[in-house]
């Protein structure tokens, strides 16, 4: 008798054990968030995406802003790097395709790069961005 | 005793320009002429565009390479939020 309850008991263990596995590979993965220096400065516009898959300083440069800017960058290229090797892409090529990604993905008010090379405020409206973008 | 003649007496050895039949040199001028006349009528005209030439970034990336890559770089920034 308590040898069946004690089976019972193990199998619903068990199986709200699978469960919980289960909804944790449903869930999707919570992504690193935005450092917070980036998210200001992306969001006041002295910052934005460049065409070639980079962040560029929009307004006049100061020693943060290059930081920020520097570190993503750095960050941004070794990422572009596996993931061209991957593809058997360039640096290049997978960077500027990024770049078209990275464009179409800015909110309102932020700021990016059209193809004649001004800086552009995004709105409601698609992104200015090059032909050969996706 | 018989006197042998060397040879048949000849003409001119060469046939003096504007005579004698339509020979080699003939055919040589009509080719001449038609390669002319073909330059002539074969000419290629080039128009300079209306549209000013912009010249893009990296203009040796091709559309297609970009279309390949497109669904990989999307989950690349997706990936990476932190940084994108």
């Amino acid at each position: 008798m308590g040898d069946v309850m004690m089976k019972r008991l193990t199998r619903a263990a068990l199986s709200g054990a699978a469960f919980a596995v289960a909804l944790g590979g449903v869930v999707a993965p919570a992504y690193a968030q935005r450092d917070p220096a980036y998210a200001a400065a992306r969001a006041a516009g002295e910052v934005g995406e460049k065409m070639d898959g980079y962040l560029g300083i929009v307004g006049a440069e100061t020693p943060e802003l290059r930081r920020i800017v520097n570190d993503i960058n750095i960050k941004r290229r070794s990422v572009y790097s596996q993931r061209a090797q991957a593809t058997n892409a360039t640096l290049e090529e997978y960077a500027l395709t990024a770049g078209c990604q990275a464009i179409l993905a800015t909110v309102p008010g932020e700021k990016y790069q059209a193809p004649d090379g001004s800086w552009q405020t995004r709105t409601s409206a698609p992104p200015m961005r090059d032909s050969r973008c996706p | 005793m018989e006197t042998r003649e060397l040879t048949d007496p000849k003409g001119p050895a060469k046939t003096r320009n504007m005579q004698g039949s339509r020979g080699r040199d003939g055919l040589k001028s009509l080719a001449v002429m038609s390669l002319a006349s073909f330059a002539l009528f074969g000419c290629v005209t080039v128009e300079a565009p209306d549209e000013p030439i912009v010249i893009e970034l990296n203009v040796n990336i091709r559309q297609e390479v970009i279309y390949r890559l497109a669904e990989d770089a999307g989950n690349t920034i997706e990936e990476n939020a932190d940084i994108f």
